[in-house]
């Protein structure tokens, strides 16, 4: 059977309060995934919407931004798993290529949060756990992780020191990423005394809430090698679940779901964890990238902080992760989230990456998690 | 009745599962185990997907359990900013079952210790609502 590439990427610059229309911010995606590309509109054929619900008023937003984007007749539909919808999309694309059924399939994810008060958004995330027996309590997407965060810290003795250091990294990349909605470089001071939001995490130990939209066009090996100079390949897929509840998770040191996900991807892939070059991973909260580096074999169970503390996640290290500046940087428009971070990967192994550029990078690995360890989706690529 | 007066704020009511709320108000807290297989279930099921039965039975949650995590949440969603700050904490019990709620409010801070001993117990919330805590053991 033939390979799938990812032949383009896009993503709209991520703010905290956009001011344009859902169907407009996606069109910002879809015109940078189709920039340098020999096909136009009319050659894609299916579109996948990718986003959380809940956010806005518009219901089935695949007809709407299919129309404005002009791809009707073509089918469109959407895909959701929270945080992790557009990598989902992204495993939903593939296999329709890799069927016969398209030759070339856009996953548009997108989120536009601003329309909704801080505390209304942390409401319907809070909706994304058991809404009979856990929402009740007032459980949040921080507050998940932050149980994540204590447990590993009474486990291995990881400290709210290295939890910031990670912030401190991913904020220095995120400087000069001209997509991030935040592009300051903070301090460990600054991040350490932050205001408390759910102990042990605190302000900057968070993401933001964000409005933006991401576009990948993916194609069949013939399509792809004829449209595009650096066709990018999809190595490996891997994805997988964990319990809704909190109650129903074996462990709170890592995320099982990921641990799954990557254990597939990298058996379809036929590489092991060292063979990665660059990484870009669900770094939600500071601790979800200790987390990360774990559950992907970078570091063994416990040694994750080592990696932060050494410095080898930066562009030098053995391992970089998330030098766009992640998702602590960038926001987290969750439904966008997913094909933000495979746009980073593509950027890197074409060698385009030039705000912070992984040296003769081949080998690139996304985490991408949707809700607190709901949902696990690993991608590998390879140039 | 359902889980209408559950917790701070409740989502949704219906459940065959409702009984929980009446053992709750009787000062139990209840979960499910299966009569066929003996699969034991919190939060309770009604169905037991294991063996594809209805057949399931009550039991108490009358053990110690053990301080899994917890957080101090002092950002509150829509609908809980009066409840700022709250605990949530998670807790192991010996029927083979794990529990999220809320660590009781005359337990300080400085002495929660991961790990140490909880039961779960019936916990009245202002204007007539129902929910479940930890305490001390």
């Amino acid at each position: 059977m033939e390979d799938v590439a990812v032949i383009g990427v896009g993503q709209s610059v991520f703010t905290r309060s956009c001011g344009e229309s859902i169907r407009e911010l996606c069109f910002d995606a879809y015109r940078e995934a189709l920039e340098g590309l020999d096909i136009t509109g009319n050659d894609i054929d299916a579109s996948i919407i990718c986003s959380a619900p809940e956010y806005d008023k518009q219901r089935s937003p695949s007809g709407l931004i299919s129309e404005y984007l002009e791809l009707t007749p073509k089918p469109t539909f959407y895909v959701e798993t929270v945080c992790s919808s557009s990598s989902t999309g992204l495993r939903v694309a593939w296999s329709l290529i890799k069927a016969g059924l398209h030759k070339v399939v856009a996953v548009i994810g997108f989120q536009k949060m601003s329309e909704l008060s801080s505390r209304d958004a942390a409401e319907r995330m809070g909706r994304g756990g058991d809404i009979i027996w856990e929402s009740p309590f007032g459980i949040t997407m921080p507050a998940g992780y932050a149980m994540y965060a204590r447990a590993h810290m009474a486990k291995y003795g990881t400290t709210e020191e290295q939890l910031a250091k990670v912030r401190v990294k991913n904020s220095h990349y995120g400087a000069t990423n001209p997509k991030a909605n935040y592009r300051k470089e903070l301090s460990l001071e600054a991040i350490l005394n932050s205001e408390m939001i759910t102990s042990p995490l605190k302000k900057f130990d968070c993401c933001a809430n964000a409005d933006g939209s991401s576009c990948i066009i993916l194609a069949s090996g013939d399509v792809a090698k004829r449209v595009t100079k650096v066709p990018i390949w999809i190595a490996g897929l891997g994805a997988a679940t964990d319990t809704m509840t909190m109650a129903g998770r074996e462990s709170l040191t890592g995320l099982r779901c990921a641990q799954e996900a990557a254990r597939q991807a990298y058996k379809m892939a036929g590489i092991k964890p060292q063979d990665v070059d660059v990484a870009e991973v669900h770094d939600c909260f500071t601790v979800s990238e200790i987390l990360a580096y774990e559950d992907l074999g970078f570091a063994k169970p416990g040694e994750g902080a080592g990696l932060i503390e050494d410095e080898e996640t930066y562009v030098d290290g053995k391992i970089p992760v998330n030098v766009d500046g992640g998702l602590l940087s960038k926001g987290h428009p969750i439904g966008a989230t997913g094909g933000s971070q495979i746009r980073t990967i593509v950027r890197q192994l074409r060698g385009e990456a030039t705000e912070a550029q992984v040296n003769g990078a081949e080998i690139g690995l996304v985490h991408n998690i949707g809700g607190v360890g709901q949902y696990g989706n690993v991608t590998i690529l390879r140039r | 009745m359902g889980f209408e007066n559950f917790g701070t704020v409740s989502f949704t009511a219906e459940a065959k599962v409702a009984d929980f709320i009446t053992q709750l108000e009787a000062g139990k807290v209840m979960a499910t185990r299966c009569r066929k297989c003996g699969g034991s279930y919190f939060p309770p099921k009604a169905d037991c997907p294991r063996c594809l039965s209805s057949d399931v039975e009550w039991f108490e949650v009358k053990s110690k359990g053990k301080l899994t995590s917890y957080t101090v949440v002092n950002y509150g969603p829509s609908g809980f900013e009066n409840d700022a700050p709250y605990i949530l904490a998670l807790a192991e019990f010996d029927e083979g079952i794990q529990i999220l709620a809320r660590l009781s409010r005359d337990i300080e801070e400085e002495d929660i210790k991961i790990g140490m001993n909880l039961t779960v117990n019936p916990a009245q919330l202002p204007d007539d609502r129902i929910a479940y805590e930890f305490r001390r053991a």
